[in-house]
């Protein structure tokens, strides 16, 4: 029964002018009971701890000691809520059941304690007085946020270390990839789609019968663009102009570097084979001979081999005077195609009679090639032989044909053959993926890298808004240039080596590549 | 043989400079191993019989000497308990992973006056197999792949009067971590217990 006794108390308390039931009795009842006008005010010392001396004993809560240690005021706690009533504004029924009015009554109110409970200003509270719920809140709190009990934790504040910006973590390569592929996975590399740098060339002449764009193993690319010859060097990204003809109506119609990188061979619309020294800009020397221009030429170290619109095929030894040491006379329209094999034991030759020979490296005048191959139907421009297997060769054809073939060049049997389903201007190899790159004209005029040896196409890489007329690859072949009839030179970072395979990686020769795109247009 | 004996002897301020030493190339470990800062920026040194790779960055150099000098004294007081590198995600602010060296100090030492015995060899092979743990601990840990920041926490006494210079920060735990315990070792003063937490992947 205490407790009820002490519930009471309480909600009287609380309320502060309601009339007591316990305690001092009021002034009506003493007044009635007494006959005296006045008694003293009840004595109660201001102060947090009003002493309850008929309930003292019912005041320990089985939580805490410390529940009446608060002021009365605050007394109201969460974890009661169920069976104490709060304070509210309804009379409490209990108390007042006798009483049909409510008459204010301030005799007994302890105005000291009340203001000093009102007054009192935040925070003055102590350790001690803290409620056991607040107390036993925080406990909670610090246990769902792992902030261990009897621990602060610190963290130094000044001039902290900045976090390395633009660091990416490039543990990647040695980690990412822990499993070696399996037979049927697919190696992918992420080829960007776009040109690593765009050229102007202006006055690029839009004939699928010239080959006018190379690139030289000391990294320099040329380039014809009607009358002239530019060099472009990839390192330093220095333009320089090689030469312009003076001669009206002449432009030039082949460029190629010999393999040591330093004399360019260009061919020119007047039939001539000129050899100039690209690093003292001078022409060494010119040889005649063609009866048409030439529009093609393939090195063999020092064998210049030329072909004309005439179909003749010349071959210069560019030492000696009498320079012409050889012609192979088998096509009967314009040799737009030339390519001596890595070896330099076979040469093919693609014309728009659309047949594609191979020859042997005998010179001399009455040769005729080892093997005459028909299966194109249109022009055989785009040639290529395999760097890393031998005999192998890949042609393409023109707007009517639009293959793409591989052979064996030794045997001539036909190898691979895929319908690349637009004209096919060039076409190379790639040692480091064992890959190969077409270029295309209508109607995406995209470049299209294949997979060697059964064509399957990896990708497209479009951007040209006009046909492919060549394609070039840079000397550490990780870039290809194409040369386009929109009048640009785009630069593709398409065969780059990751760094785990360029160890073993074939020849890396050239230069690096940050180092080889540094510069700007052509022009 | 009075030489031998001191030298296998271990007071308060040995332990706690052989601790401290610890803290000192683990946190660097840690830093270059994870890759949180470009590897470039480390150099080579030989340290407990292993090559190990210590900052060269000037700011970083100068952070980790005040807060190490700092743990130090806390070392001598016993009154640290953890030290914890955690390690960020500069986009997302998301804790990444969690290096925990909890420190237990026996508070005995304070009482006693002779040294205990253990030589510095037996200790240094003890920190050696927690740092190698720690290299090796890029096998399984998952690949950080994106440009993150450290930050270092350390756990003391309640009571203790905060310097300045130091800030109460929370606990920043891993959400969805795995834990991994690596090895411990002891200089009978303090016994160091590492314990990794890090972002399971999903």
């Amino acid at each position: 029964m205490a407790h009820f006794k002490f519930d009471n108390l309480l909600t009287e308390m609380t309320r502060l002018d309601a009339p007591l039931t316990s305690g001092p009795p009021m002034r009506f009842n003493r007044k009635s009971s007494s006959g005296l006008g006045l008694s003293p005010r009840p004595v109660r010392t201001p102060g947090l701890t009003p002493t309850f001396p008929d309930s003292g004993h019912a005041v320990k809560s089985p939580t805490s000691a410390r529940t009446p240690g608060k002021s009365p005021a605050r007394l109201p706690v969460p974890q009661h809520r169920g069976r104490w009533k709060t304070p509210s504004k309804t009379p409490n029924k209990s108390s007042q059941h006798q009483h049909d009015r409510f008459i204010p009554n301030r005799t007994n109110s302890d105005f000291d304690m009340a203001g000093f409970t009102l007054t009192r200003p935040e925070g003055e509270e102590d350790e001690e007085v803290q409620s056991p719920t607040k107390v036993e809140y925080q406990k909670q709190l610090g246990a769902a946020m792992n902030i261990p009990e009897n621990a602060k934790i610190l963290s130094y504040k000044e001039n902290k270390p900045k976090p390395a910006v633009g660091h990416a973590n490039n543990l990647q390569v040695i980690y990412s990839k822990t499993k070696a592929l399996g037979p049927n996975q697919v190696h992918k590399r992420i080829i960007p789609k776009v040109p690593e740098r765009i050229l102007d060339a202006p006055e690029l002449l839009d004939d699928y019968y010239l080959n006018l764009l190379d690139w030289s193993s000391t990294n320099q690319m040329s380039v014809a663009l009607g009358p002239a010859i530019y060099i472009w060097d990839a390192s330093s990204g220095r333009i320089v102009q090689l030469m312009s003809t003076a001669v009206p109506n002449e432009y030039m119609s082949a460029v190629k570097w010999i393999q040591q990188g330093t004399i360019l061979g260009v061919g020119t619309s007047q039939g001539e084979v000129e050899l100039w020294d690209v690093p003292t800009e001078k022409k060494i020397r010119s040889m005649g001979g063609h009866a048409a221009r030439v529009g093609s030429l393939s090195w063999n170290s020092h064998i210049l081999t030329s072909g004309s619109r005439s179909g003749a095929i010349h071959h210069h030894d560019v030492r000696v005077a009498n320079h012409n040491v050889g012609i192979l006379n088998n096509h009967t329209q314009d040799v737009c195609g030339l390519a001596w094999s890595p070896d330099g034991k076979m040469l093919a030759s693609g014309g728009n009679d659309n047949v594609l020979n191979i020859w042997s490296n005998v010179l001399g005048s009455d040769v005729s090639p080892l093997l005459t191959l028909t299966h194109h139907q249109a022009a055989v421009k785009a040639l290529a032989w395999c760097p890393w297997q031998h005999n192998i060769m890949a042609s393409g054809g023109g707007t009517a044909d639009r293959h793409i073939r591989l052979w064996n060049a030794q045997s001539g049997c036909p190898l691979t053959c895929i319908d690349a389903k637009s004209q096919v201007c060039s076409v190379l190899f790639n040692q480091h993926h064992n890959e190969l790159i077409s270029g295309h004209g209508f109607s995406q005029n995209q470049l299209t890298i294949w997979r060697y040896p059964d064509l399957s196409k990896i990708t497209d890489l479009e951007g040209h808004k006009a046909r492919v007329l060549n394609l070039a690859m840079s000397p550490d072949c990780t870039m290809v240039a194409s040369a386009a009839a929109d009048e640009t030179i785009r630069i593709w970072n398409c065969f780059a080596v990751d760094k785990r395979k360029k160890s073993s990686s074939v020849k890396p020769t050239g230069q690096p590549e940050t180092i080889m795109l540094k510069s700007s247009r052509i022009r | 043989m009075a030489a031998t004996a001191s030298k296998n002897a271990i007071t308060l301020k040995g332990s706690t400079e052989i601790v401290a030493e610890f803290f000192d190339y683990g946190i660097n470990s840690i830093l270059y191993q994870r890759g949180i800062y470009p590897p470039e920026t480390f150099t080579r040194v030989q340290k407990y019989g292993l090559t190990l790779l210590m900052s060269t960055d000037d700011s970083i150099k100068d952070y980790l000497s005040k807060v190490i000098s700092q743990i130090k004294e806390w070392l001598m007081d016993m009154t640290v308990s953890k030290l914890v590198v955690v390690i960020k995600s500069l986009a997302a602010n998301e804790v990444l992973e969690r290096w925990q060296f909890d420190v237990e100090c026996d508070k005995t030492i304070l009482t006693e006056s002779k040294p205990r015995e253990k030589s510095e060899k037996e200790i240094h092979e003890g920190i050696r197999a927690v740092i190698r743990q720690i290299t090796a601990s890029v096998t399984f840990l998952p690949l950080i792949e994106e440009p993150c920041s450290f930050d270092l926490l350390v756990y003391t006494d309640k009571d203790l009067d905060v310097p300045d210079s130091w800030g109460e920060s929370g606990p920043q735990f891993v959400a969805d971590s795995e834990e991994v315990r690596l090895r411990s070792f002891t200089t009978t003063i303090h016994k160091v217990d590492t314990m990794v937490a890090y972002k399971k992947s999903s």
